[in-house]
């Protein structure tokens, strides 16, 4: 960028800032560390904390990818990923594989993670008590303490009423053996990846102004009970455009009488399985340059 | 067959493109220039400052422009070219006393030292459109005040803190950092230096709300506009290696003392108690607004009962800011298809098991 903005748009002193609050996050896994967030220009809610964690960490050698739903493609990921092209000049990439960060909305990518890669969340509420307890001087009292009894009532009482757990996404996990933790919310089906991942997970809270972390290979447990343990959430479909049958898939309403076709939720896997010959019932159907069947920057499948 | 759901990089461009086109509007109409913003819609420009955080006319004036007339947009683009500039330091407290006075009234007294000054106020006007507006107007020059502009006049709160009326400021020590709330996160319970802070960045219409359910009863504080100034002030900033505050220029800003409720104990004497607000150029619904949120905020100091909205600091300071709330309400905007789609498959499940137990056939899934 030609302009007086410096590389990756925040100020070095900013960054150093950030930093450190990052280095305590990855000390104290799961803690939610207090940070000076700036404003940004992007709005609140959108990923300015995911942003700013990322313009802490990049580096000019870095190749980012930038995924919202799991996709490259949708409207916010495109316009996160143009602001570091724009502010840091930096390659980008929509290949999971080739990525050095990662910075994402409400997925895990499908592709395991490796060692030189860092996943950062953007996180609307760090809190995980803050629909138990709205008060942030409780909550972190109630973090100190270790004092998740609350937590526990929330999930007896969901299988009381419903005879199972009835979180779908943000499902609560617990880092370490100790911090019970706001995995942001994906979907729990993407929790078990969290756990012993080889790569550096950061999450990023701008408006609620919170960093924390998951190191490398660091134990995160799914709350559950022995009687009711966490179970994944399955698809009785395979992807309708590569076959996947171990995707999280977005369900895509195709007309208005009820049809339905199921896709993966990550594009780059999507893609990557059918450059490899995989093949989905409703392949063929998809239109030639919709945004199902490919992306911009890739070459079709078929 | 299906729609394709997902947006890219040439919808985003062409949407921005055609919000350039809707800005500028019908081309046979003059453009609106930054000039006639700054100099014609002043108190847009005032509040974009203020909740801006940045005292620049020109730069609110453009943000108004660009954000087609929407002033919470105007402050958000404000903000974010603020963040990033460097910050040199503090200035000294402002000296409101020493203010070159354009508006200065008092509800407390009918006639004080310097005398009740209206200035250019709303206030008796009769809210009758002025059709004459519509064409373009000859405007005749105001009168000339009686009053020298150059005559500064004593606070009324430092008059009533002459017979010991009123409680005392507290004095700043010195070298003491004063908070920041764009450089530290806040932490609760805040001080009043973060909590002025943050009612001065705040949401006008949020604070109005707040301030006038403490008038409603939640949370009443018993307040008298001891005063209400506008007017210029000399902004000075100590500089270390000259040993003295050196003037770096002047702002215009609105001061609201309010008189409120006296408190007393078995030590101290019965005093009246405070509520300030303060906001760049001229803004007195907000200063009114932020002096008597302020006043309600100090409940716990006072040892008052903590019984309206008003008076809940974790509520009042962490939903005051309009970007930050804008945001998050607007993000709902963004896709949430993957939670969404967890959600619903869970609503099927509960559904199905729910039709299993009452012994119906499963329903089919639709494909």
């Amino acid at each position: 960028m030609t302009t007086a903005y410096n590389f990756a748009y925040l100020d070095e002193q900013t960054k150093r800032m950030i930093r450190r609050a990052i280095l305590k996050a990855i000390a104290i896994p799961g803690y939610q560390v207090p940070f000076a967030s700036r404003e940004m220009p992007m709005p609140y809610g959108w990923g300015t904390g995911g942003v700013q964690v990322t313009a802490a960490i990049l580096g000019p050698n870095d190749v980012l990818k930038v995924i919202d739903q799991g996709a490259d493609d949708t409207t916010n990921a495109v316009s996160i990923r143009a602001f570091f092209a724009r502010t840091a000049d930096i390659a980008v990439t929509t290949k999971t594989s080739e990525a050095t960060i990662i910075q994402t909305r409400h997925r895990i990518p499908e592709e395991p993670l490796t060692a030189n890669q860092v996943l950062v969340y953007q996180v609307p509420i760090p809190e995980p008590l803050r629909f138990l307890e709205p008060r942030e001087t409780e909550t972190r009292t109630m973090h100190a303490l270790s004092e998740y009894g609350l937590m526990h009532v929330k999930l007896y009482e969901d299988i009381a009423r419903h005879g199972h757990i009835a979180t779908a996404y943000a499902y609560p996990v617990e880092v370490a053996g100790r911090y019970v933790m706001d995995p942001s919310p994906i979907p729990k089906f993407d929790n078990p990846k969290i756990s012993g991942s080889a790569a550096l997970q950061l999450f990023g809270a701008g408006r609620e102004k919170r960093i924390y972390a998951v190191p490398p290979h660091t134990a995160v447990v799914s709350l559950d009970f022995e009687d009711h343990p966490f179970e994944r959430n399955k698809f009785d479909h395979p992807c309708a455009l590569c076959n996947a049958t171990d995707s999280y898939l977005d369900e895509v309403v195709t007309d208005d009488r009820g049809g339905r076709m199921y896709v993966c939720s990550d594009t780059d896997y999507c893609e990557d399985r059918r450059a490899h010959g995989h093949r989905g019932a409703q392949l063929a159907e998809a239109p030639a340059g919709s945004a199902l069947g490919q992306k911009p920057n890739i070459e079709a499948a078929e | 067959m299906y729609v394709a759901v997902k947006g890219g990089e040439r919808a985003i461009a062409n949407a921005h493109r055609m919000l350039a086109d809707k800005r500028r509007g019908d081309r046979a109409v003059d453009e609106i220039g930054v000039d006639q913003i700054r100099e014609q819609l002043a108190l847009a420009v005032d509040r974009v400052m203020s909740e801006g955080s940045l005292y620049d006319r020109d730069l609110a004036a453009l943000a108004i422009k660009q954000a087609r007339g929407d002033l919470i947009e105007a402050i958000f683009l404000v903000r974010a070219y603020r963040t990033t500039l460097p910050r040199f330091g503090f200035s000294e407290p402002l000296e409101t006393a020493d203010m070159l006075i354009s508006r200065r009234i008092s509800a407390t007294y009918k006639d004080l030292p310097g005398g009740q000054i209206l200035g250019p106020t709303f206030d008796y006007t009769h809210r009758l459109l002025d059709f004459a507006l519509a064409a373009e107007s000859e405007t005749m020059p105001p009168a000339t005040s009686p009053v020298d502009p150059a005559e500064t006049m004593t606070r009324v709160t430092d008059i009533i803190a002459g017979e010991d009326l009123i409680e005392n400021n507290p004095q700043p020590a010195d070298g003491q950092p004063v908070g920041d709330l764009t450089r530290d996160p806040l932490a609760f319970p805040a001080d009043r230096d973060l909590r002025l802070q943050n009612l001065a960045r705040g949401d006008e219409g949020f604070l109005l709300a707040l301030g006038y359910s403490t008038q409603r009863g939640y949370g009443r504080n018993h307040p008298f506009v001891g005063e209400i100034r506008v007017g210029e002030v000399e902004v000075e900033m100590l500089i270390p290696d000259l040993g003295f505050a050196a003037p770096l220029g002047v702002i215009a800003v609105t001061e609201c003392q309010m008189v409120n409720q006296f408190k007393g104990s078995k030590t101290e004497p019965p005093r009246f108690t405070r509520g300030y607000g303060l906001g760049f150029g001229h803004c007195e619904r907000k200063a009114m607004s932020m002096a008597l949120v302020d006043r309600a905020l100090r409940a716990q100091e006072f040892g008052e009962e903590r019984k309206g909205p008003a008076q809940d600091e974790e509520f009042v300071l962490s939903h005051s800011d309009n970007v930050q709330a804008t945001g998050f309400v607007e993000h709902l905007k963004l896709p949430h298809y993957v939670d969404f789609q967890a959600e619903t498959s869970m609503l099927r499940l509960m559904r199905a098991a729910n039709a299993r137990q009452a012994g119906l056939p499963p329903a089919e899934a639709a494909e």
